[in-house]
């Protein structure tokens, strides 16, 4: 795995994602209130884009007739069949053990730690990163 | 194992058999005096469903039309033409006399009691072989549950039956009283085919044959599983068996596939709903075999039970007197001698708890 310096902290605000392209893959990277994941942009199903689906909240029930609503914004739902996915885990809502989109580590790292350099643009040390490792 | 001539199992159970009311006369030693009277006041004819008309041909098979009097009348019809010449060792009764469809609901109520007692008397009373289905009158929750309570303390009793095409979609909520009641005495809900007529047959409309009629069945029963299953009619009973009879059976695996793979994609409607369809169906869900709806080919036959997924949802089933097949009874082809005895004996004992209770003399 080969880490990779994805953008600027600022420039993916909370709530927001950004699709991007590291060694031929296509992943998408979300901002959950200043915690980033990352998640392939293919759906295990097949192959819808998780970067064009709607972020969503988790809607449970202990039994018919009654709801819980939480966690507002931390699932996507794929534009083609309308599968949830926990971003935070990539699992399904459906077959959380069986039916996954992959994941990949991210986080965020001051410019003066890393010794890479971004692909196409130069990464400053003052500024924060988004860094994906694939 | 014993093969009889029929090709069952030995002990083979059928858990679809029709007794047909041969008229109203034959209810009024059972009828409150308020209602027996009003035959007469009111001129009532009878209460024929149309989804077996007496004299249709799928109604009754025609080696079973008596030379003269009516068919499947009495035990005695029942044994000389299913019981003795098959082998067959026990039988649940579920007569179709269209008494619970009434508008009226005390009407309803007090003609649908009668026919229970009918049921009780003259075929369960009859032969220790037999076991009976509680008819029960849906248009009024609180009647249904009480002739549920009226009835099961009599263990012959060992289903409740409702036709598949009702007033409203059979999981809703206003229903949940029935299914709460079935599970405390631990009864399974028999949903059989026909059509109470308060809805066309079809979502179409009315159509115009018996042909058409005969086969919005497979829709009445494909829509009343989505809705137990969606409105979480088996998560909030878990226990609840549902025995669908004459149903058909190669259509579910297909019917399955699809609204399983709606569920993936609109869970959020139904939260509740935590497993998939095919799952809840595996658990809750028996369908008798008769008909059965596949080629007459054993390798497309254990296709389609590949796909069922279990071995324990198969009951097996004449549909006496309706005219599905002639000769003596069959499996179809290509079921092993173990899956069988599964469909004939076993599985009727794993649905029915309490044809295990009931002692046999």
């Amino acid at each position: 795995m080969a880490r990779h310096v994805i953008a600027p902290v600022a420039e993916i605000a909370p709530g927001e994602r950004r699709m991007v392209e590291v060694d031929g893959k296509k992943i998408v990277l979300f901002n959950l209130g200043g915690e980033f994941f990352a998640l392939s942009d293919r759906c295990p199903h097949q192959g819808g884009s998780l970067s064009q689906g709607k972020s969503i909240a988790l809607i449970q029930s202990p039994c018919p007739g009654e709801y819980s609503y939480s966690r507002s914004g931390e699932f996507v739902r794929c534009p083609w069949h309308a599968w949830e996915f926990d971003i935070r885990t990539g699992k399904s809502q459906f077959d959380p053990r069986r039916m996954k989109v992959r994941t990949f580590p991210a986080c965020v790292e001051k410019g003066e730690a890393l010794e890479l350099q971004a692909e196409t643009f130069p990464v400053s040390i003052e500024q924060d990163y988004v860094v994906v490792e694939v | 194992m014993e093969l009889p001539s029929s090709g069952l199992p030995g002990g083979t159970i059928d858990v679809d058999l029709h007794p047909m009311v041969p008229g109203l006369a034959a209810l009024t030693p059972y009828l409150e005096p308020i209602w027996r009277d009003q035959i007469a006041m009111r001129g009532m004819e009878g209460f024929d469903t149309q989804s077996y008309p007496p004299r249709s041909p799928k109604s009754v098979r025609a080696d079973w039309r008596p030379g003269s009097g009516p068919p499947a009348a009495t035990v005695q019809q029942l044994r000389e033409q299913v019981l003795e010449p098959w082998g067959i060792a026990r039988g649940i009764v579920t007569p179709l006399y269209g008494v619970q469809l009434v508008f009226n609901e005390d009407m309803a109520h007090g003609f649908t009691q009668a026919l229970n007692d009918w049921t009780r008397k003259e075929w369960l009373d009859a032969d220790p072989r037999l076991s009976g289905s509680i008819i029960l009158p849906m248009f009024n929750t609180e009647h249904a549950v009480a002739e549920i309570e009226r009835c099961a303390p009599d263990p012959r009793f060992v289903q409740a039956m409702v036709l598949v095409m009702g007033e409203t979609p059979l999981g809703r909520r206003h229903n949940w009283p029935v299914f709460e009641a079935l599970v405390r005495h631990d009864l399974p809900l028999a949903i059989h085919a026909g059509s109470t007529y308060r809805n066309p047959v079809t979502s179409l409309g009315w159509p115009s044959w018996y042909a058409e009629d005969y086969m919005a069945n497979q829709q009445g029963f494909q829509s009343t599983l989505a809705s137990m299953i969606t409105e979480g009619v088996f998560v909030k009973f878990p226990t609840l068996k549902v025995v669908l009879l004459e149903s058909g059976v190669s259509w579910l695996p297909a019917f399955l596939w699809r609204l399983s793979k709606g569920w993936k994609g609109v869970r959020f409607e139904v939260p509740w709903l935590d497993r998939s369809p095919i799952e809840v169906v595996k658990e809750n869900v028996r369908l008798s075999v008769q008909p059965f709806d596949a080629p007459d080919d054993a390798e497309t036959v254990q296709r389609l039970i590949d796909h069922l997924g279990s071995d324990e949802m198969l009951l097996w089933s004449s549909d006496w007197p309706h005219w599905q097949f002639d000769g003596a009874p069959k499996l179809p082809p290509g079921i092993s001698p173990e899956l069988a005895r599964k469909i004939c004996v076993e599985n009727a004992f794993s649905t029915y708890k309490r044809l295990a209770q009931e002692t046999v003399a």
